[in-house]
């Protein structure tokens, strides 16, 4: 592991702050994508992004705006590379990340996700139409919902708007919404 | 835009240049072909499941497979044109993912017999430090979703009303004989056959319980030798295939070069 210099750091930094193209709450430092910043000459330097999912369509507009934030801080060419080991986890969220996804209304992952991986696949209990309990991932902390923060909340749909969510419901407040399903 | 090239799916691809990587084409080829294909298929759903939810969920799980496919097709070659230039001999996939989707309950035993041969796949993998580890340990986070929704909709027709079981029987019953080339030895790949027998008893294992706790029958029909299906990793495959294949690739052949 070559340690990075100091200008190296500064440039993940810029990389870093850029914003997530479907969730631009979250930066892509906190969304934990980022990997690493390499200087290849004075001017020229490769960063490493790794996606959420293999088939993350968001994965190029990252590309493009973080080449672009490169740009403007003075780097004549930029090249982006996608790196998938070791795979990107729920678990390289950020608390702030965490936090940020919440008061934007979607439930974050919890955490131990990496914890889990081996544990699956595990069978699952059914309820009649819809789980309160049929979580993937086993026995962890319940869900709670991002706008009254009630622990009662039941599952919609494993799969929501994007492939990283699962759709929820509160079974307080009675609103649906959306879950970083841990990964 | 170059012309199509000629690709051979067998051997190793040739290095782009020197200290570049080598990777075994044809167990590229067919992964990415078994990610392709059953994407596209699931892909047809759009517009046509039976409620919003299930619609989203089966492009959710055809976009995992599409970036898998992606992936893996980069590895043996230029991805688009393997995916919209070859003819149908040319892919590598297995039969049983090119199989039409029929009613929701044959695309979820086909969901359920691949996703949990996937998982196995994927799982024995990235255990290991060969060429297909790093993806191998990417996909079966996802594919453990995909074999929990199969199992969870299984379980769901199966002990439902008489109609959802009689259907979910007729559809686990119809696609059994698919099921045994899975574990056939692919080139490359890195797995003797021992890992592939216990890979396939595991695999029983599991489908067998999904179907009890689902209260159906295990089909009894033969998965392997002359009456059972599956020469789809030979370049041979069943006629559904052809015509899902020109619809997939009539646009990119029919204009050449074009983009947004």
């Amino acid at each position: 592991m070559v340690t990075p210099t100091a200008l190296e750091a500064e440039l993940l930094a810029v990389a870093g702050s850029v914003p997530d193209p479907e969730l631009p709450v979250l930066t892509l430092r906190e969304l934990g994508v980022v990997r690493a910043v390499h200087l290849r000459g004075a001017d020229s330097a490769e960063v490493e992004l790794t996606p959420t999912y293999t088939g993350c369509p968001a994965i190029e507009a990252m590309s493009m705006d973080i080449e672009r934030a490169l740009r403007a801080h003075g780097l004549r060419e930029v090249q982006v590379r996608t790196v998938l080991a070791p795979a990107w986890s729920t678990d390289d969220i950020s608390d702030e990340g965490r936090r940020k996804l919440r008061e934007f209304g979607i439930a974050p992952p919890r955490h131990g996700a990496r914890a889990q991986e081996g544990n699956v696949p595990v069978a699952l209990s059914l309820g009649p139409t819809r789980t309160l309990d049929g979580e993937p991932a086993g026995a962890q902390a319940p869900v709670c919902c991002p706008h009254c923060g009630s622990d009662r909340t039941e599952l919609l749909s494993r799969f929501s708007s994007t492939a990283c969510k699962a759709l929820r419901r509160c079974l307080d407040c009675r609103e649906p919404f959306d879950h970083f399903k841990e990964l | 835009m170059t012309p199509p090239e000629t690709t051979t799916p067998t051997g190793t691809a040739a290095p782009a240049g020197p200290g570049a990587p080598v990777f075994p084409t044809a167990a590229a080829l067919a992964l990415g072909d078994d990610a392709l294909v059953l994407s596209h298929r699931l892909g047809e759903w759009a517009g046509h499941a039976p409620v919003l939810e299930e619609e989203v969920a089966l492009a959710n799980i055809a976009l995992d497979l599409l970036g898998q496919a992606r992936v893996l097709l980069s590895m043996a070659g230029d991805e688009d044109e393997l995916a919209y230039l070859r003819e149908e001999r040319a892919f590598r996939n297995l039969q049983l993912v090119e199989q039409p989707n029929g009613d929701f309950a044959h695309t979820i035993a086909r969901q359920l017999y691949f996703s949990t041969y996937q998982l196995l796949l994927h799982a024995e993998l990235a255990a290991g430090d060969g060429p297909f580890a790093p993806l191998a340990a990417k996909a079966v986070k996802e594919i453990a979703y995909h074999r929990d929704h199969a199992e969870q909709w299984t379980v769901r027709l199966g002990d439902g009303t008489d109609v959802s079981h009689e259907r979910m029987q007729r559809a686990c019953t119809a696609l059994w004989r698919f099921t045994g080339e899975m574990f056939q030895p692919v080139e490359g790949l890195g797995l003797d056959e021992k890992t592939l027998t216990a890979m396939e008893s595991a695999w029983l294992d599991s489908v067998t319980g999904v179907l009890g706790r689902a209260g159906l029958t295990v089909p009894d029909g033969p998965r392997g030798g002359a009456w059972a299906a599956g020469a789809g990793r030979q370049g041979v495959h069943t006629e559904p295939f052809g015509r899902m294949l020109a619809e997939m690739q009539h646009l990119h052949r029919s204009h050449p070069g074009a983009s947004w």
